[in-house]
């Protein structure tokens, strides 16, 4: 076994000086009755050469970057990784390494988280973010969790463009707390509508998904003040994070709390995960937050160095009365997302949000020259929106998948009302001849 | 560790590359990124733009948009490069030797499980596309399942959850939908005063109160203290098996029917699951519902912090409540292949915004293809060995917390040290000196001064050696020179960090000089 360094002389050495006779005796203590009687029944042990090579046949029945065009995004971005990240994320200093506990040994570590929360804190215009969630939607639920214990109030308001999945998530976290999920309606130009009807002083919090589920731009100070009239928190979810880089910081328009996923700063989409849910609070909530944080000190030389602190909100001091149960989390994911900001800076994190902006608009506009194309909602977007088909939305991602274009999602079963339509995700991975191809493909003429 | 000397150092704080495991002779000073920004440097270009240029003020309007990113650095590639390579050779890892951090199961990490995780048809591939398109990897998960029931004698297994805390989650939620379908409200949840600090806190995000199990003197948990704290009230109790003393519970079966008597469902912390690999089935003792930490037993890497995955495993009366959608494979009058199936209309809902940390369950499944049974099986019986020895050669200094033998980690205190005025955090900081990670220290939080040790099956019998001759080492030091190892570690880049003052006055992002 490649794994295992120890000969069989070296276990009889070993046991030896344990005293006992063999190695059958060191598992004495598991009552007879209790074992398993026979070998485990799964395929075979083999060598590198047959494992890789059976994963690299399942790993060839699925589409992906490398065989397909793809538009679909919703709440998962397909988005170019520059090289640099793969190489540094492989190293197994930071690879295989754990939680930093011991923060002597462990610098690399605090050091990057340190400098991720202070990269999240500038992108959401608040003060301090914690080193990691799951992914958006439990960082989405664990804000409305920090919300319902900073208000000690049981209700949450939710966008009308809050992503099905975050939504259910949602609802999953919520049940045993007791918290209760009212939903605003979506108007005619795709925004939310009506939030401030909804909040009373009930509420916990307001969420809005920013860009929503249908890829608009909500108008998150308007939902912000209607929560802050009633003493509820805003929390806005920022399902593809890439828009912090245009769009005015949400801490800036008033929210309390931003959470959201960061899968696309340089982490695979993965069949959807490890990605890397992120929060980021105010300084006065900071006690309430879910999740590790990294604080700086001094050594006992007085040099500067980094470490897990407020540690007495989480479940190993504080156990049944935790701010969250979470402990190991997306610490590999943040690693890559801190290089990938890194590397893009400022303007380069810019620049690319416009570049994404400016192939949605040009989707749009040819969108919108395409008889039996339409687009139904009028509100800004980012780099998705929706698109209705003409005849139906499975046979138009069809037509484009015959074109090798993985067309986008269809939206029939998370919003009926929509008609055939279909949410279409606009990166830096497609090109103007990508987009004309899907945009002839969705509407059908023959080419 | 392989070859480096036998410690040696005694007076020295400059003789870095002297000291036992940890034979480094440079070590690099590197500033915050925003402290090495210079303006107008930068680390990546764009493609070319072949759609014409917009005016993101003009399409969004001026008021929606920023007029400047704040809190991104300026750099080349080569800095960033540098960046990150030099802070990385300032932590201690599991490919650069022992990493005896009980609970947590740091062993090896295959490299083949990395890039089988980084195939572009696994790494590159959407969630929601078309089922069609994706069933390498919908039966990449069918098959996971169904390897991770056979090992634990459970029925069903969602992989979903995240991380183990994800997977207690879900367990406890549907052990209370199992409760609420049937009518009958109960408020409490049993937890053993050494279980790990997620359990509780899994069960009161369930709404749960909870109630401490004293363990018995024997470092178990007995029937009857379970039968005192059991009630119709009870929901369930949760265990880990072996439990975080290393011992495994042996009176597990009673317990469990005393608790099933009362209609209560026992849930099993899997995270010492690597103990009994081929050996012993949490399902086939009792237990209802139990979380695999695949970062510790399967291998897959801890990552500085994560990612993991914490795949939960049920017996039948669970089933209807799995988290949705679940992995089926359909039959022939279907079409065949896999699909994902949502209705379910008694599940506890989705936990996760997609199917789970998938990477992590490719990694897992390389890892128990490369091992089969008999290595899964060798692995137990390895780090069982592993642990047994070290607790054999370092009993006399470090009085274990437990009687006789251990699984696959013992607990050991520093009772013998206290006179010298030495703590576990003082040998904890020492035996960094020496080149390793130190152990799990001050849990389980019912052993005053706890060393908690879990070699795993990776390292081999010179290496435990030269970690057991290290402890000896400290122990010693304590009488002859306790002020040393006091003030240990001396061989870091960094001395002992100050973690009163960080929580005092918490200092939680950069900002540059003058700014406040
Ligand atoms: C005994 C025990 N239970 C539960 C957990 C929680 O698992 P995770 O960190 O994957 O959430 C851990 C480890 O961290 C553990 O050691």
């Amino acid at each position: 076994m490649r794994y295992v360094p120890n000969t069989e002389d070296e276990v009889r050495t070993m046991l030896e000086r344990i005293g006992v006779p063999s190695l059958e005796s060191l598992f004495s203590r598991i009552p007879a009755r209790l074992r398993l009687d026979r070998p485990l029944a799964l395929p075979r042990g083999a060598g590198e050469q047959e494992v890789l090579g059976a994963l690299e046949a399942l790993a060839r029945r699925n589409a992906c970057l490398d065989t397909h065009r793809y538009f679909l995004g919703a709440g998962v971005y397909p988005h170019f990784i520059p090289t640099a990240i793969d190489a540094l994320a492989s190293r197994s200093e930071f690879y295989t390494s754990y939680t930093p506990y011991q923060p002597e040994i462990s610098q690399g570590t605090l050091q990057t988280i340190f400098e991720w929360q202070t990269m999240i804190a500038g992108l959401t215009g608040l003060d301090v973010a914690n080193a990691s969630m799951y992914d958006g939607a439990s960082a989405t639920a664990e804000a409305a969790l920090m919300a319902m214990r900073v208000t000690r109030r049981p209700k949450v308001v939710v966008s009308a463009g809050l992503h099905p999945h975050t939504r259910e998530v949602l609802e999953t976290y919520l049940d045993g707390p007791g918290g209760k999920i009212v939903a605003a309606a979506r108007g005619p130009d795709g925004r939310s509508e009506g939030v401030g009807a909804l909040v009373d002083d009930e509420t916990a919090c307001v969420i809005v998904q920013n860009p929503s589920f249908f890829g608009v731009i909500e108008d998150v100070g308007d939902a912000a003040k209607s929560a802050h009239a009633c003493g509820a928190l805003a929390i806005v979810t920022v399902p593809e994070a890439l828009s912090l880089a245009l769009l005015r910081a949400p801490g800036a328009l008033g929210a309390d709390i931003v959470c959201g996923e960061a899968q696309s700063f340089g982490v695979p989409m993965s069949f959807g995960g490890p990605h890397l849910g992120f929060l980021a609070a105010r300084e006065r909530h900071v006690r309430q937050m879910p999740g590790r944080l990294v604080g700086e000190t001094v050594d006992a030389r007085g040099k500067r160095g980094f470490v897990l602190t407020l540690s007495t909100r989480e479940q190993h001091i504080r156990r049944d009365r935790a701010t969250s149960n979470i402990c190991t989390n997306q610490g590999l994911m943040l690693l890559r997302a801190t290089i990938y900001l890194a590397l893009l800076g400022a303007r380069g994190l810019r620049e690319l949000a416009v570049q994404n902006l400016a192939l949605a608009e040009y989707a749009r506009s040819r969108i919108r020259a395409t008889p039996g194309l339409e687009l139904p909602f009028s509100a800004p977007v980012f780099n998705e929106f929706v698109v209705r088909v003409a005849d139906s939305a499975p046979a138009a991602l069809a037509r484009a998948l015959e074109a090798g274009i993985v067309g986008g999602l269809d939206l029939a079963p998370f919003a009926e009302d929509l008609g055939p339509a279909i949410l279409v995700c606009t990166t830096e991975l497609v090109s103007r001849a990508d987009i004309d191809a899907l945009v002839a493909a969705l509407a059908g003429d023959p080419r | 560790m392989t070859d480096a000397p036998a410690p040696q150092d005694r007076d020295s704080t400059t003789a870095v590359h002297r000291v036992g495991n940890a034979a480094r002779g440079v070590s690099y000073e590197e500033p915050l990124l925003f402290e090495r920004s210079r303006p107008g440097r930068v680390g990546f270009e764009l493609r070319e733009l072949d759609v014409p240029a917009v005016d993101p003020a003009e399409v969004l309007g001026e008021a929606a948009i920023r007029s400047e990113v704040a809190g991104l650095p300026e750099l080349s590639e080569v800095e960033v490069v540098r960046h990150f390579t030099r802070i990385s050779t300032w932590n201690y890892a599991v490919d650069l030797g022992p990493y005896p951090l009980g609970s947590c199961t740091m062993k090896y990490n295959p490299k083949l499980n990395e890039v089988a995780s980084r195939l572009p048809g696994f790494a590159n591939a959407h969630p929601l596309q078309p089922e069609a398109l994706s069933q390498g990897l919908l039966a990449l998960i069918h098959e996971l399942e169904q390897h991770l029931a056979e090992v634990s004698g459970m029925d069903r297994v969602s992989l979903q959850p995240a991380a183990g805390a994800q997977g207690e989650l879900a367990g406890i939620m549907m052990i209370r939908a199992y409760h609420e379908q049937r009518g009958d409200r109960r408020s409490k949840v049993l937890i053993p005063d050494s279980a790990h600090g997620t359990n509780p806190a899994s069960a009161a995000l369930n709404g749960y109160d909870t109630v401490s199990v004293p363990s018995g003197p024997d470092g178990l948990l007995h029937p009857s203290a379970v039968a005192a704290a059991m009630s119709e009230d009870v929901a369930a109790l949760m265990l880990t098996n072996p439990n975080t003393l290393g011992l495994f519970e042996e009176h597990i079966v009673e317990i469990c029917e005393i608790v099933h008597a009362k209609g209560g469902l026992v849930y099993g912390d899997g995270a010492n699951l690597n103990a009994i690999l081929g050996i012993a089935r949490p399902g086939d003792l009792g237990i209802d519902v139990m979380h695999f930490n695949l970062h510790k037993t399967f291998s897959t890497p801890h990552g500085g912090g994560g990612p993991g995955a914490g795949p939960v495993g049920v017996k039948h009366l669970l089933a209807p409540h799995l988290p949705v959608p679940v992995v089926r494979r359909q039959d022939e009058s279907e079409g065949g292949g896999f699909t994902l199936d949502y209705e379910f209309p008694r599940s506890i809902g989705r936990l996760h915004g997609n199917f789970g940390n998938v990477g992590m369950l490719v990694r897992a499944l390389a890892y128990i293809r490369s091992l089969g049974p008999a290595g899964l099986r060798r692995c137990a019986e390895m780090a069982v060995v592993n642990a047994n020895y070290l607790l054999a050669r370092l009993a006399e200094e470090y009085p274990p917390a437990t009687r006789g033998h251990v699984m696959h980690e013992c607990v050991l205190t520093d009772r013998r040290l206290e006179a010298h005025g030495v703590t576990t955090l003082d040998v904890a900081k020492r035996l960094i000196d020496h080149g390793y990670h130190p152990p799990t220290i001050y849990f389980p939080l019912i052993v005053p001064g706890a060393l908690m040790i879990e070699p795993t099956e990776s390292e081999s019998l010179e290496g435990l050696d030269r970690l057991a001759d290290a402890l000896l080492d400290i122990a010693r030091e304590a009488r002859e020179e306790p002020e040393r190892v006091r003030g240990a570690p001396h061989h870091t880049r960094l001395a002992r960090l100050d973690e009163t003052r960080a929580a005092r006055r918490p200092i939680l992002r950069w900002q540059p000089a003058g700014s406040e």
